[in-house]
């Protein structure tokens, strides 16, 4: 496990946030399709997306339900590999990398942040943080100090870092988990509607640690079927039917944004992002 | 993925179900347990066997008359009568003879002041205290001028003495130099011997001994009919060859020319010794198997538990395998976790099986011995039933799709 990680990753274990590829893209992604075989039907969850992701970007993938963002969500966050198309995650093709590579890729180059959350719910606050270490075998020690920064990184008071996973609040629950994916200092941080499972309230906490995150340098990719939650990136990209309708920079201020929060009905996303009227399409 | 890593994961995992982990360990135990009681128990009956056995003479051959043979040494009791008190002076001239001594045995009943009681009353020579192994309590046992004076006098077994005469040590009365009505002659008691241990009716405790001539005279009716002849062979080695003699000479006296229509019978003690031990090892054999189906059950019930695991934290697999766990970091630890769990087991599984088979020898009579061959095979086995069948539910484990996983609900 280790030898492979070190042939794999290792030679691209640097600071991230900072770190440019040949091409200067974090992610390059050309024609990417995935196709789902059930029985005789076959399923196009993607029809050929590309698209480039440089560092420090902070980036939502938009679409409703059905639309191929959580199978797009899962190619790029190495989760998957996809039938045809290339992926270049800084500057390596890893398209056709075997489930263990990718199980490296995962461990040191990616943070996950999930809309369940899921926390060991038995565990305390530091052993969830500090699970993708265990994987990584990193002394006891090291440990600690990387997760107790990572704690605070993603703010999480230390009153409750001994607490165990299952007594804290949805909100504390997910600061848990940014911090666990900012642990091992990932390239990119996968967020999958991390404010699904939130009151808007939280939700919009969350998200400002999201941006805080952002202005330090991280990298993050925030899948989401809500254009509240999409306009807090400084990017969206829209995704409709597995192909990109749009990919627009969010020109406002970000302040703003958190001043008055749009409102949001989130039972018809679809609606709510044709409204915006701000539709580019470029592919 | 370090031990320690995995180690610490297991037994959270273990932990975090405990009434349920505890009643798959409970499964393992039981097995491990009557794994090491039962075997403890059939090594207990072939040692008490063995030690009635040796404890009936060191290299002893035993002639007992009559072809009508169906097993034990005494099959032929009193049935034929072909064994002549001459055979024994001529089988005492062979070379390989230590020592003989003729019996002419039969049951009767017995009086004494106190009670009466039916017993088996040996009449011999002062030859069968060292060919039969006969130890004193108290007293002294037949003598040679005994036999020669038609004396009158008897030896009790240690049972059939406190069966007489009750318990010296609590309050019985001394037996020597009472007397005893066997058959309505009175006998002066000598001596009493030491406990034996032994089975059965014909249990050594239970006999009454008399000299051989007074025996014969008063008891049989003027016979001159032996019963049995015991016969202790120079060394283990000559057991076999001095088998040969005995037949041979036998044959001849007895004019038969055709060894398969002999009137006697000459058994070797060793051959039953080899015998029943066999016997007892196969029932060893057999109570392990008994014991190895309820390990195989509780092997089963592991496999059914982590296979429910498995389903149960299929979540936790996937987010796992999304924070960059391989394949082999979740097989092995779900696999430590089945290993674990018996190991567990094991360890507790000998502890109750050492308590139980102890049990058994003080308050159920019957002798167990435990022995370090089968604590090592038992404990053995409960690791291997962990790999075994904890295989499996670690290979589904991780198996699993670590999206498919994250999406189960």
């Amino acid at each position: 496990m280790k030898a492979s990680a070190d042939e794999t990753t290792r030679e691209r274990d640097m600071p991230t946030v900072n770190e440019a590829p040949s091409s200067g893209h974090m992610i390059e992604c050309r024609d990417l399709t995935k196709v789902y075989l059930s029985g005789d039907q076959e399923t196009h969850a993607l029809c050929g997306v590309s698209l480039t992701i440089d560092p420090g970007e902070y980036v939502a993938i938009m679409g409703p339900s059905g639309s191929g963002k959580s199978t797009l969500m899962h190619i790029l966050g190495a989760l998957d590999n996809p039938t045809s198309g290339e992926y270049y995650f800084e500057g390596q093709e890893i398209s056709e990398f075997s489930d263990d590579e990718l199980a490296d890729m995962r461990r040191l180059r990616i943070g996950f942040v999930f809309q369940q959350f899921n926390l060991l719910p038995r565990a305390t606050v530091l052993r969830n943080v500090v699970l993708p270490l265990v994987y990584s075998g990193i002394p006891r020690g090291e440990r600690e100090e990387k997760a107790e920064a990572a704690l605070r990184k993603a703010g999480l008071e230390e009153s409750h870092w001994t607490h165990l996973s299952n007594q804290l609040s949805g909100g504390q629950i997910q600061r848990v988990a940014i911090a666990r994916a900012l642990i091992n200092d990932p390239a990119l941080i996968l967020a999958d509607e991390p404010t699904g499972n939130l009151d808007t309230k939280t939700g919009d906490i969350i998200l400002e640690t999201f941006n805080e995150l952002n202005d330090k340098g991280h990298t993050i990719v925030l899948i989401t079927h809500e254009s509240a939650v999409a306009e807090r990136a400084r990017r969206t990209i829209r995704i409709m039917d597995g192909l990109i309708v749009s990919d627009q920079r969010n020109g406002h201020h970000r302040a703003a944004a958190v001043a008055a929060p749009a409102p949001v009905d989130a039972a018809a996303p679809a609606e709510t992002a044709a409204a915006a009227g701000e539709t580019e399409v470029v592919s | 993925m370090k031990l320690s890593d995995i180690l610490e994961e297991s037994v959270i995992a273990i932990g975090a179900n405990k009434v349920r982990s505890g009643l798959t360990v409970l499964g393992i135990v039981i097995g491990i347990a009557s794994v090491i009681a039962l075997t403890a128990i059939g090594q207990g009956s072939q040692a008490s066997i063995t030690s009635a056995i040796e404890s009936a003479g060191s290299n002893l051959l035993t002639v007992s008359p009559g072809a009508s043979s169906s097993g034990g040494v005494r099959g032929a009791y009193g049935g034929a009568k072909t064994l002549l008190l001459t055979d024994a002076e001529a089988i005492s001239e062979l070379s390989l003879v230590k020592a003989i001594a003729p019996q002419v045995t039969g049951r009767y009943q017995v009086i004494a002041t106190a009670g009466n009681s039916n017993a088996n009353v040996i009449a011999t020579t002062a030859a069968y205290e060292t060919v039969r192994n006969v130890t004193m309590s108290g007293g002294t046992f037949i003598t040679d001028s005994d036999t020669s004076s038609y004396s009158k006098v008897a030896v009790l077994g240690s049972t059939i003495a406190t069966d007489l005469f009750g318990d010296p040590a609590a309050g019985g009365t001394d037996p020597i130099g009472q007397t005893i009505r066997i058959k309505s002659t009175k006998f002066t008691i000598v001596g009493v011997t030491a406990a034996k241990g032994g089975f059965g009716p014909d249990n050594a405790d239970n006999a009454i001994y008399v000299p051989l001539s007074t025996g014969m005279r008063f008891l049989a009716g003027e016979t001159t009919y032996l019963s049995t002849l015991s016969i202790t062979a120079v060394d283990q080695k000559s057991m076999d060859q001095l088998q040969t003699d005995i037949t041979d000479l036998l044959l001849t006296r007895h004019k038969i020319s055709d060894s398969t229509s002999a009137d006697f019978r000459v058994m070797n003690q060793a051959d039953l010794a080899s015998t029943m031990t066999s016997t007892s090892r196969t029932l060893t054999l057999l109570l392990a198997a008994i014991a190895g189906i309820s390990l195989l059950v509780g092997g089963i019930g592991i496999m059914n538990m982590m296979l429910t695991t498995v389903t149960e934290r299929t979540r936790e697999i996937g987010l796992r395998k999304a924070i960059g766990a391989k394949r082999r970091d979740i097989s092995i630890q779900f696999l430590v976790e089945a290993v674990i769990m018996t190991f567990l087991s094991g360890i507790i599984g000998v502890v109750v099986g050492w308590l139980a088979s102890m049990g058994i020898n003080h308050f159920g009579g019957l002798n167990s011995v435990i022995t370090v061959q089968w604590v090592v095979i038992a404990f053995g086995l409960s690791a291997l039933i962990g790999i075994v069948f904890g295989f499996y539910p670690a290979r589904r484990a991780s198996g699993l799709n670590p999206i498919q996983a994250l999406r189960y609900e």
